[in-house]
């Protein structure tokens, strides 16, 4: 598998070149935010805001008002906590185009409760007028730039940084609104965002093995959730639906499939996999993916459970997993 | 300078009729900051003329990516043009202020108050982005300036000749937002913005002194690395000529002493509960009454 970094770092200073209209505000986490890059190439269009996150984004409503397209970075928690109020008053109700980059969702950051964004999608989804995206992989943050900037309005863009693995050809970039199907099945169809992803694709291959048909669809867009790939996929496995995320279970992920299935009477099973209400703490990411069930182990277990049959599936068997990047759409006709 | 002493009262007399016959209103903000919005609109800003019709249409809906009727209540401000200043009141409650101060430049008709606080209409109590006279969320205090201060920086950096005024009150002077916005003024130098601060030393709780003391503001302000002038709020010359201070690297901010019960001594009685006026009895109201039709006789 092939392991990228910085992406966002050096993407965005390309993109950006020929928009003049597109502006970039940092909170003082500006290599953490991977905008380093930007404020070299582009210094009249890099804006140093200081701590002060809720200044910052009606500050960001203000340019916006005038005709930029201000990217506002740092790190999740601090746009949805810090400046929810000025979110919703300065920015969302106007629909004004600020886009707001999220930096450390979930337990991706060992810098406990504090840092990690658990929450984040359940908030944001609940204030009209916004669209949430959420990079999975490298060619979604290389891709993903061109559908924030195009969208009409707020965009909040629940973001990877650092060393990022290529689980989606570079030729399949990202669609709003569109689940990339990673395997036909007919047993369980697994859904799933973010970092889940890569494990559930582990997961899904020993699966496969045991004999357990695996539907496997992967989720970037959060808001709009109007996706007919999804409704498709939750109509017709044999088992259920499971849905996996870095996030808490209420709110996100797993509360918008609940929500399609509902509306249209999709009488099966669902189970919600990601962080059980609670909030989690500092420490690795592997510790802390299995301390609170966001492993490709954890959704065997939950698999287990649902089909009520053990497949006999050890940590071994997952770790020789070797995940390549794949071209949804052929993969899909393939199976 | 008569003629904005002239309509201070007219505005001070409006909004207190509009207040007697609908048994409530935001009356003592009419007092304080009536010289003070009166000089913007007639000695300071450079406005075109209004875009907005004279009687404001209904409310258009929300704004959204597929409400194409939506407007903002800045038209009445005249064109967003390079050229032109542009307006931004802050604590949205003055809304009621701002109204009867476009009514008397001119730039909306008197009728338009009969829709104040009517279901489906713009002319609502608390100024929306879609009200008269309003660009811009100001309800949830202290995110004006914040606004304005990306605007400003935005108009300065294409070299627009336009500057962008905000009128505030002082209460707003205890967010933390205000303050985040004001270091940001001067980090980025932005001098071609300018608020107007109505210090009524009344907010809703009663007076600020005894709610959350603010002085010393000036001291404050100028510790941030504001350019402070002082003036009396009721004096439109001083309130004129604080607009034409250079201030070069600095943003703004005057100071405007005011007085709550300006003009209507009766209001005295209600301290220190001024921020909201519900007549308590009918005679109560009489009083104001006969003090309507005493007082402002001929204004």
């Amino acid at each position: 598998m092939q392991i990228l970094s910085k992406i966002h770092n050096r993407n965005l200073v390309s993109w950006a070149e020929n928009r003049p209209d597109v502006v970039v505000l940092s909170a003082d986490l500006t290599s953490s935010t991977e905008i380093n890059g930007f404020q070299s190439a582009y210094p009249d269009r890099f804006f140093s805001m200081g701590v002060a996150e809720q200044n910052m984004l009606s500050f960001a409503a203000g340019m916006a008002k005038e005709g930029f397209v201000p990217m506002v970075h740092t790190f999740a928690v601090f746009i949805y906590r810090q400046a929810l109020n000025q979110i919703n008053s300065s920015i969302a109700y106007s629909n004004l185009p600020v886009k707001m980059f999220g930096f450390l969702p979930g337990i991706t950051t060992p810098g406990g409760a504090t840092h990690q964004a658990i929450e984040d999608v359940a908030v944001m989804r609940s204030i009209p007028n916004m669209t949430i995206f959420e990079t999975g992989d490298a060619t979604e943050i290389e891709t993903i730039m061109d559908a924030v900037y195009e969208t009409n309005g707020p965009v909040y863009i629940r973001m990877l940084r650092g060393e990022v693995p290529r689980l989606f050809d570079k030729e399949d970039p990202f669609i709003p609104n569109k689940a990339r199907i990673l395997s036909k099945g007919t047993d369980i169809t697994l859904i799933t965002s973010g970092i889940c992803t890569e494990e559930a694709m582990r997961a899904s291959a020993v699966l496969g093995s045991k004999g357990v048909s695996v539907e496997h669809l992967h989720v970037s867009t959060h808001k709009p959730f109007t996706d007919p790939r999804i409704l498709e996929a939750v109509s017709k496995p044999k088992y259920g639906v499971i849905t996996m995320e870095n996030h808490t279970i209420i709110g996100g992920l797993g509360t918008e499939v609940a929500e399609v299935m509902a509306e249209n009477g999709i009488g099966k099973k669902l189970k919600r996999i990601g962080l059980n209400d609670t909030y989690a703490h500092g420490g690795s990411r592997h510790y802390l993916m299995r301390k609170y069930g966001l492993d490709s182990m954890a959704l065997i277990t939950g698999i287990e459970e649902f089909i009520e049959t053990s497949l006999n599936i050890s940590e071994e068997d997952l770790a020789n997993i070797r995940i390549e990047a794949v071209h949804s759409s052929a993969k899909a006709e393939a199976l | 300078m008569k003629e904005t002493l002239h309509t201070a009262e007219q505005i001070r007399k409006r909004v207190l009729e509009h207040t007697i016959k609908n048994n409530g209103g935001y009356l003592s903000q009419a007092c304080s900051s009536a010289e003070i919005l009166a000089t913007l609109y007639l000695k300071i800003m450079h406005l075109g003329r209004s875009l907005a019709p004279m009687i404001p249409p209904p409310f258009p809906g929300v704004p959204s990516a597929s409400n194409k009727n939506y407007f903002r209540g800045g038209l009445y401000n005249g064109p967003a043009a390079p050229e032109y200043d542009r307006f931004y009141l802050s604590p949205a409650h003055y809304a009621l202020v701002l109204y009867t101060t476009l009514i008397e430049v001119g730039r909306m008709a008197p009728e338009a108050l009969d829709q104040f606080n009517k279901d489906g209409s713009t002319v609502e109590m608390i100024g929306a982005e879609h009200s008269p006279g309003f660009d811009m969320m100001g309800g949830s205090l202290a995110q004006t300036l914040s606004q304005a201060g990306g605007i400003a920086l935005t108009r300065k950096k294409r070299n627009e000749p336009g500057k962008v005024w905000v009128f505030m009150s002082d209460g707003e002077f205890q967010e933390g937002q205000t303050w985040e916005a004001v270091q940001t003024l001067f980090h980025y130098k932005i001098d071609n913005l300018g608020v107007f601060i109505d210090i009524n030393g009344q907010q809703c709780d009663g007076q600020t002194c005894d709610v959350m003391c603010l002085d010393p503001l000036e001291e404050r302000l100028k510790a941030f690395g504001a350019y402070t002038v002082a003036v009396n709020a009721h004096d439109p010359e001083a309130l004129a000529h604080a607009a034409q201070h250079s201030h070069p690297d600095k943003p703004l901010f005057v100071l405007c002493y005011s007085d709550p019960c300006r003009g209507m001594p009766l209001l005295e009685k209600r301290k220190p509960k001024l921020h909201y006026v519900r007549f308590t009895s009918e005679a109560e109201r009489d009083e104001y009454r006969k003090f309507l039709n005493n007082q402002f006789q001929g204004v």
